[in-house]
């Protein structure tokens, strides 16, 4: 597969029907500023899908599109079977398959570790208490910190954190997870234990975007990456062929710089 | 040191290590002791060493003379100023002694004292729930302390069956401010907490809303607001509706407060990262969820300073009352001067009252220290 075809090479939604994520021509501005240009994109349940691509590219704002923290203007976004509308309860079900891990933590820092993980399944999952921290404690062993339960988040080091968050999100079962630079905040040392938590994830076979420029990992664990450049998907491909042999010079320039810092 | 060679490094207190073999020791330098303290402290440099003396000196030449006025040469019993001055030289505080009920209870009837005093116990039990989270049943207690106004309202206006009737122009002293203190300190938190929501909504017909009622209320001075309370609100009002002159002020008094209690959540609720927000929305929370789970407890943490602070500024504004003719201790005081037999003996009340004043808005300030060190979570990055 090279380079995407253009807009309006109609896209056959018949055979993706059983799709967990379709992105159907989609469009984002912000103000007047086209941020996002015809986006599409399917996701087949238990794909792993790398996003990569130059900073201010738009890669946070498409996944970010997907669980509705950004609103999109033109196209559409069906999650799950859900479609993406201003319809709040649609929004709702969305966000309960889909959790997110974000490049600065935002773990709560007023809650120890435990609630942090507690907090969604006790009050929009409405689990019992006992048994959302029965749960939790089973996903921080997963994660390898179960001896932090009882800490404040601003106790633990950068890798833990992100790894609670990763529990944290896990412990809502979501059927989607998406990445957003989950390494980028990182000292060196510390990207490995979060990297292995992921990888982890992967082979339970969890459908997973996740925007980083982490090669090793996309070559591990991805069923493809993706390219983005000024709003648009560039090129789309086997991770190995994709770093390897890039199609567009675009990607290959950005492939070239990530290389060579 | 920037010795990168593998040679042994160089003295450490006469000592040679080799490269990794260096101990920690102990600093050289003082940290501790009272010596160190004193030199730290008092003298640690001329401008220092001078405002030193000049402390010590105002210490000396306030203090051992405000103690005998109020201590040593002070008479605490007698019958009049005259007993007073015949076995003292300094304060009469049997002054104070006997108006005390009066300072306490206003002019609430004698017979039915008792439920001031039950009141006051009930409030006592209301902040030791509020205020203290190792309580047992704690999470009733707390039911109970919202309940506690209503109760102590009742208990103290009476509805003429089970409780004798009193009317509220006989409140008046401590009574008074406390009724009016903690109303307005108990209601006016919740307003403020709502209206700086309405505020920092995305609503925008809510958020008019907000900021027309803070600014109006914040553009006027609370003396304005009592006087449209005990005169223009009639004009308001159906005519004909009997409507309380202290109920009129405790819903003056809470408006005003909630709406500076609402922009200092307001700065609050603008210190949480976005990324708070992100993660409650991504988690599915609703938004009251998400505000009352996330994003309040940390936003009221950051405000407690100046939420407390407001607290003590309404709680000393509401000696304005007496511009409407009720009566606080400062009013009652006041009243008390006039009689021929104690003869004007303003020091000793005027001391008495900023005593009451300073030991409530004291410990407000100090509980308000410990709840912010309690609420550290070490998370100040
Ligand atoms: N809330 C926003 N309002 C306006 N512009 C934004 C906003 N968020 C991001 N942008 C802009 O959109 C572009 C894409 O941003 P982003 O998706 O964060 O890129 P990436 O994650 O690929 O670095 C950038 O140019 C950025 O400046
Ligand atoms: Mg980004």
């Amino acid at each position: 597969m090279a380079a995407v075809e253009a807009e309006g090479a109609g896209v056959d939604t018949a055979d993706q029907e059983d799709d967990i994520i379709k992105l159907i021509n989609m469009h984002k501005w912000y103000g007047q500023f086209h941020v996002l240009k015809n986006i599409n994109l399917f996701v087949r349940p238990g794909e792993r899908i790398v996003i990569c691509g130059p900073s201010g590219s738009g890669k946070s704002t498409l996944i970010r599109c997907i669980n509705r923290l950004e609103e999109h203007q033109q196209g559409e976004i069906i999650v799950n079977g859900v479609e993406l509308t201003n319809d709040l309860k649609n929004i709702d079900a969305i966000r309960r398959e889909v959790g997110m891990v974000f490049q600065h933590f935002n773990l709560f820092p007023h809650l120890t570790v435990l609630q942090n993980l507690t907090l969604g399944p006790i009050w929009v999952r409405q689990v019992p208490k006992r048994e959302a921290e029965e749960t939790a404690m089973q996903y921080l062993e997963r994660v390898k910190i179960p001896e932090q339960a009882a800490k404040y988040p601003g106790q633990l080091s950068g890798g833990q954190q992100q790894r609670v968050a990763i529990a944290r999100s896990l412990c809502m079962n979501p059927k989607i997870m998406l990445f957003d630079e989950p390494t980028s905040a990182l000292d060196p040392e510390m990207i490995k234990e979060v990297l292995d938590v992921m990888v982890g994830l992967a082979e339970t076979g969890m459908t997973m975007l996740c925007v980083t420029h982490e090669m090793g990992f996309a070559k591990t664990v991805a069923n493809r990456v993706i390219f983005m450049d000024m709003g648009e998907i560039i090129e789309e491909n086997d991770p190995f062929e994709f770093f390897d042999n890039p199609q567009s010079d675009r990607t290959k320039l950005f492939l070239s710089q990530i290389l060579h810092h | 040191m920037t010795d990168t060679t593998a040679t042994p490094s160089a003295t450490s207190g006469g000592q040679t290590y080799e490269p990794g073999t260096h101990p920690d020791l102990p600093s050289p330098v003082r940290t501790e002791g009272p010596i160190f303290w004193i030199q730290k402290n008092l003298l640690s440099s001329p401008l220092n060493v001078v405002l030193t003396v000049l402390g010590g000196l105002l210490i000396f030449f306030t203090i051992p003379p405000f103690l005998d006025w109020a201590i040593f040469d002070a008479a605490f019993t007698g019958e009049s100023r005259k007993d007073c001055e015949a076995v003292a030289s300094g304060a009469c505080w049997a002054f104070i002694d006997e108006r005390l009920h009066l300072f306490v209870y206003g002019f609430y009837p004698v017979d039915e004292r008792w439920r001031v005093n039950l009141s006051f116990l009930l409030l006592a039990i209301a902040l030791y729930f509020v205020l203290y989270d190792g309580a047992p049943y704690r999470k009733y207690g707390l039911w109970y302390a919202v309940a506690f106004p209503f109760i102590a309202g009742w208990l103290l206006v009476g509805d003429g069956a089970i409780v004798k009737s009193v009317t509220t122009d006989q409140f008046g002293g401590i009574m008074l401010t406390l009724v009016i203190g903690v109303t307005g300190i108990a209601f006016s938190l919740p307003l403020g907490i709502l209206l700086a929501l309405g505020r920092y909504s995305n609503l925008p017909a809510v958020k008019l809303l907000c900021v027309c009622f803070i600014e109006a209320i914040r553009g006027v001075p609370l003396i304005t607001l009592l006087f449209v309370a005990s005169t223009m609100l009639n004009y308001f009002l159906p005519p004909g509706t009997q409507f309380d002159l202290v109920l009129r002020v405790l819903i003056m008094v809470t408006l005003f407060s909630s709406a500076y209690i609402a922009e200092v959540i307001r700065g609050g609720l603008q210190a949480i990262p976005k990324g708070q927000f992100e993660a409650g929305d991504s988690l599915g929370l609703k938004y009251w969820s998400s505000m009352r789970l996330v994003v309040l407890p940390q936003a009221l943490k950051i405000s407690i300073p100046g939420i407390v602070n407001t607290f003590i500024g309404l709680f000393k504004d509401t000696t304005l009352v007496i511009v409407i003719g009720l009566l606080d201790p400062l009013g009652i005081g006041r009243a008390s001067l006039a009689d021929i037999k104690w003869g004007g003996l303003a020091e000793e009340m005027y001391v008495f009252i900023a005593i009451f004043f300073f030991i409530c808005c004291f410990s407000m300030s100090r509980y308000s220290l410990y709840l912010e060190k309690k609420l550290h979570t070490g998370h100040k990055r």
